[in-house]
């Protein structure tokens, strides 16, 4: 998108210990990926988000290194074992050395 | 009083024009250039990073046939392989053999991750082999792969 | 190709001033919808009405999978962005859309019946012209610009509240005459390779041209994330990409021809569900 580039996640509210769970995640952003030419016929510098990062409690679950072959508004969706309650934070870092994040909290079932 | 749109009256020529819709349309494939990567540059690839002796076996790459467009594949990875503190799934590195530069995504998991699958979007520049490598945390690696046919459409390619 | 000069223009061209003229039944004279030769594949029936069929009984498994959840979908990247924009105060009246209309909810059925003829203004209006309307009038804010990030989102907000209700333009009364406008240029051969949007969408529909996979042009899913824009797009985008394929010239977003031909398009669609925002190749 023109502004900043939104992120979306969608993560349980609540699991029980020991459950897998699946969380998917997204963010609106070109990937441009420095291999195409604009109208001027120059090319257009790569700008993407090379990493991914998915913390819960502060540990890192996962993280992902992107490269141009990934398509525009990046999606990823993976799984965590679940230990206890807390909040996830996941982040994307930008060539542009923005870093985007958005946080969620999970409860544990009785 | 009218002129009726009808089935039955499509000419020949008309046909072949529609044919030709869209061939030489310059689409808005995001992965363009010269260079196209080929199997060999996957091996180097793989080299490089210290899994090209892996075995083919337990790693499946999950992806559509043939892909409506290259712009937006979804593809799903996963490792048939536990996932405890004792032995897990380490990293997945994804390389396509017909896109610019081999390298795609590179995964890397812990413990925490329950499950060695991963599920994402590429691009793919031409017809080709998407091809994965898991390597465990005591260094042991295995490999899939899979083809995929892009299609150029008319209007959609 | 161009040398010999078809005829049938010149007949169609008579056949639309009789029409206007004497009895104004232009829609009677014309196939809108070739009779689909094959029965839709099981568990698709939800996406046809008659002999209407969505653009999703079209697409791959994967592609439809990728419409189905309201995450997976990547449109929502701008619906999530236009809800927030719902309740967001812009321009001299101090006003939001949540201000005049309450939650987006409201809006349930308008995406089923536009483009409509608005009396006040006295001219076709289509969901993007509404919605800029609301804002340079009610709000008084500057309007979004055509295939903004903003307009697609708002669009696709207000037209998803109406998710699964039949489309239902009408095409009577001060409608007539843009319908009419519509049909004509659906049916008139354009451009370097002469050709008329019946000739894929009617004639050709459910052929395939190389890979392609021809389908009726069904409006009922726009704005859509379309795979090959990687992004958000409005049906008069769209509209300028078959123009540009058949090397026509393109005509503006919001142009009189494109205003018309979308509800032609469109009615050609009533009765299908409303699907936007969906995902197509």
């Amino acid at each position: 998108m023109s502004k900043a580039p939104k992120p979306r996640v969608k993560a349980p509210k609540s699991a029980s210990k020991g459950d897998v769970v699946t969380i998917k995640t997204t963010i609106s952003h070109r990937m441009e990926s420095g291999m195409r030419k604009g109208k001027d016929g120059k090319l257009i510098p790569r700008q993407i988000i090379n990493k991914f990062e998915a913390l819960f409690n502060g540990k890192q679950i996962m993280s992902a290194n992107m490269f141009p072959s990934i398509s525009a508004n990046p999606y990823l969706d993976f799984d965590m074992l679940v230990e206890e309650a807390g909040e996830f934070e996941f982040k994307w870092y930008d060539d542009n050395g923005e870093v985007y994040s958005k946080k969620a909290k999970m409860k544990l079932k009785g | 009083m009218t002129q009726v749109t009808k089935k039955s009256k499509v000419s020949r020529r008309d046909m072949l024009k529609i044919a030709g819709v869209g061939a030489v349309t310059v689409g808005a494939v995001a992965l363009t250039g010269n260079a196209q990567a080929k199997p060999e540059d996957v091996n180097a690839y793989f080299k490089k990073v210290g899994v090209d002796a892996a075995k083919a076996s337990k790693v499946t790459v999950d992806g559509p046939e043939i892909a409506e467009n290259g712009n937006t594949v979804p593809i799903e990875i996963s490792v048939d392989a536990p996932m405890t503190e004792k032995e897990y799934v380490k990293t997945i590195y994804v390389a396509a053999e017909g896109n610019p530069t081999p390298e795609v995504v590179t995964f890397n998991l812990t413990p925490a991750s329950g499950e060695a699958r991963v599920k994402f979007r590429m691009r793919l520049a031409t017809t080709q082999k998407v091809r994965a490598v898991a390597m465990m945390n005591d260094g042991s690696t295995f490999t899939g792969e899979k083809e995929i046919k892009v299609t150029i459409g008319g209007c959609g390619g | 190709m161009m040398m010999k000069k078809s005829k049938q223009p010149i007949a169609l061209a008579l056949g639309l001033m009789l029409g206007v003229a004497t009895t104004g039944a232009l829609a009677e004279d014309y196939v809108h919808i070739a009779p689909p030769s094959e029965p839709v594949a099981e568990g698709l029936e939800g996406y046809t009405s008659g002999d209407a069929r969505s653009g999703f009984t079209y697409a791959s498994e994967e592609t439809r999978t990728l419409q189905e959840d309201d995450f997976e979908n990547p449109a929502f990247l701008w619906v999530e962005k236009a809800q927030e924009l719902w309740d967001t105060v812009e321009g001299d009246a101090g006003k939001s859309c949540q201000s005049c209309h309450g939650d987006v909810e409201s809006m349930k059925g308008v995406g089923a019946v536009y483009p409509k003829f608005d009396p006040e203004v006295g001219d076709l209006l289509n969901l993007e012209k509404r919605i800029n309307l609301c804002r340079s009038e009610g709000m008084q804010a500057t309007p979004w610009k055509w295939e903004s990030d903003e307009l697609l989102g708002m669009t696709a907000l207000v037209k998803m509240q109406s998710r699964g209700m039949p489309v239902n333009v009408a095409i009577d009364g001060p409608a007539k005459e843009y319908f009419d406008k519509g049909l004509k240029f659906y049916n008139t051969r354009i451009g370097q390779m002469d050709m008329a949007c019946k000739h894929c969408h009617i004639d050709q529909n459910g052929t395939y041209m190389r890979a392609e996979l021809l389908s009726q042009g069904q409006a009922n899913g726009f704005p859509t994330y379309r795979l090959k824009w990687q992004k958000l797009g409005s049906l008069h985008r769209r509209f300028r990409g078959c123009n540009n394929n058949i090397r026509a010239a393109k005509l503006k977003n919001g142009s009189p021809e494109y205003m018309a031909l979308e509800l032609y398009v469109t009615w050609r669609g009533n009765g299908l569900p409303i699907e936007a925002p969906s995902v197509r190749k």
